[in-house]
């Protein structure tokens, strides 16, 4: 559905995005990090023909965004970062005028309109101007436009921003269910989110790729691993040296909570010593109070790909 | 075709949303309903020469409304999509710049020829009070809305130009009021500097708006300014069109 190649885009002086390369397969729910500045705006605003590229190609459905821009944006539902909308037009009124503006047959712009209506769960406000309706609802007549000509494709930028958590619950429930039928490219920085939604992940930082998989995979392979947590009554024994001793831990930093002492040992990729951990604790015969084992989880691996300059 | 209609609709529609269309139809209305009535009671009391439809469309009181009703209209149709964000929604839809820019245009004349109509009614209503004609023959109505169009296309399209350069409002209006108030006056340019070259004469008066105007009320549909104004209207908006890229291209 969506084709970069070697993409590049260059502002007076500054590169926003380097050669980029990366594909998106029909019917996928991609989502797109990074930091700020990491060019994940920059991409979009290409891919919907808002800004030309310096080099490189990108397509929509085989369109050249560039040579054939028209009919590579007949394709996109495109949601820009903070949802510009007509602020003197009324929500029926203006997914109306979107939807003509967007070709969709004059017999269908009412049931279109209609439909998305019901799924943002717009009805209420269908008659008010836009103008004096609430981030979240705006946010939701962004999507309706988006979504009202049926596109093949969305790209959501941000998507979620100032929402509240119950209005992010439905977008992410919404956008969820468009996947399948749809192909989604959303960009957002929020981490939880993308291992809710999306299928795929590409992570962007300082326009270029740094990393391309499923979340799941993406934990599995990085390198920074998670850490463990002991609580332990250990009275005159040197404990910390005994646990840094023990397999694939590589550093342990103590604290103190009354009797107990509080350990956290880091740990090497993939490294679980959780039955030495237990074994040396029961020959010392300490009072284990607690023993946690904290799974590396998606920010870890965002931290480790997008730290400055690694 | 079908695209540029809705959008032209929308934009039309767009000036009824604000506030603006209301009060620029009520004080041009007013201005020109009193222009008329000072124009009738001179007339009353001094024998002229002028018909009514040259008499009105002659005075300060026609043409600064007519000036400052440009700025108004046009200030707002690019600098607004700028400032509001719409014009990513708008470029990132599957329409043409052309379009854009055509429909921009085209929704202000629209405006312009509103604003513009109910100025018919005062000369009927004359001749329905009076029994007399306001203007000698048919013509002179013709040739002085025709003129009005021809004039109107021109300094929108350069209101439409000044808008497409900024994204403030005021910066818009402030550009194309100087602008159109130049090239309204230019023709005055060699009574003020005294200059008598014939050449240069006859090229100012080709140009001058309100030469235009006193041959067009009576009624001479001279075509030399009709091709000046078609053909400035052309370029100004193809410079529109540039700038629309640019905009885009560099944002």
């Amino acid at each position: 559905m969506i084709k970069v190649e070697n993409l590049t885009k260059r502002y007076a002086g500054i590169t926003a995005i380097n050669n980029l390369n990366f594909e998106v397969e029909k019917g996928e729910i991609v989502g797109f990090l990074g930091p700020n500045g990491a060019g994940k705006s920059t991409t979009m605003k290409i891919l919907t023909s808002y800004l030309p590229a310096t080099s490189g190609r990108a397509t929509i459905a085989g369109f050249d965004v560039f040579e054939q821009s028209i009919e590579a944006r007949r394709h996109i539902g495109y949601l820009p970062e903070n949802t510009p909308l007509y602020t003197d037009m009324r929500v029926g009124e203006y997914l109306r005028y979107r939807a003509n503006l967007k070709g969709v047959p004059g017999r269908k712009v009412k049931s279109n309109v209609g439909d998305v209506i019901e799924l943002t769960n717009l009805r209420e406000v269908e008659r008010k101007l836009i103008g004096a309706l609430s981030k979240g609802y705006r946010q939701r007549v962004g999507l309706a436009d988006a979504l009202v000509h049926d596109p093949a494709l969305l790209i959501l930028d941000e998507p979620t921003i100032g929402l509240d958590p119950n209005q992010i619950r439905q977008v992410r429930e919404l956008i969820r269910n468009l996947g399948g039928k749809r192909t989604v490219l959303i960009s957002t920085h929020i981490l939880p989110e993308v291992e809710i939604m999306c299928s795929r992940v590409i992570v962007i930082h300082k326009g270029k790729i740094r990393a391309s998989d499923t979340a799941e995979n993406l934990l599995r392979n990085q390198r920074t691993a998670g850490s463990m947590r002991i609580e332990a009554k250990v009275g005159a024994d040197n404990a910390a040296d005994d646990f840094l001793k023990l397999p694939g831990v590589k550093d342990v930093t103590t604290d103190q909570d009354g009797d107990y002492s509080i350990f956290q040992l880091k740990l090497e990729a993939n490294a679980d010593p959780s039955e030495e951990v237990m074994s040396l604790v029961s020959r010392r015969q300490w009072a284990l109070r607690e023993l946690t084992r904290r799974r590396p989880t998606l920010e870890d691996v965002f931290v480790e790909l997008t730290h400055s300059d690694s | 075709m079908k695209t540029f209609l809705t959008l032209l609709g929308r934009e039309v529609k767009s000036f009824f949303y604000s506030p603006i269309a209301y009060v620029v139809l009520f004080y041009f209305l007013f201005l020109s309903g009193f222009n008329f009535y000072t124009q009738v009671s001179i007339m009353n009391g001094f024998p002229t020469e002028l018909t009514v439809v040259e008499a009105f469309f002659m005075p300060a009181l026609f043409w600064f409304p007519f000036i400052l009703s440009f700025p108004l209209i046009t200030m707002r149709v690019y600098s607004e999509e700028f400032r509001m964000g719409t014009f990513e929604t708008l470029t990132t839809a599957p329409v043409s710049d052309v379009q854009v820019v055509a429909s921009k245009f085209f929704g202000v004349l629209v405006f312009y020829i509103i604003l513009w109509a109910p100025t018919l009614i005062s000369f009927a209503l004359f001749q329905q009070v009076t029994g007399r004609l306001a203007a000698n023959a048919a013509g002179s109505y013709w040739g002085t809305y025709l003129l009005l169009l021809l004039m109107g296309c021109f300094y929108i399209s350069v209101g439409c130009l000044a808008s497409a350069l900024t994204k403030d409002q005021i910066n818009a209006a402030t550009i194309s009021f100087t602008s159109i108030t130049v090239l309204l006056f230019i023709g005055f340019l060699p009574d003020i500097m005294n200059v008598t070259a014939p050449a240069i004469k006859d090229l100012f008066s080709y140009i001058s708006a309100i030469q235009h105007m006193q041959d067009f009320s009576k009624g001479l549909i001279d075509t030399r300014p009709v091709v000046w104004y078609l053909s400035m209207t052309a370029l100004v908006s193809y410079l529109t069109l540039q700038v629309f890229q640019y905009r885009k291209w560099k944002a």
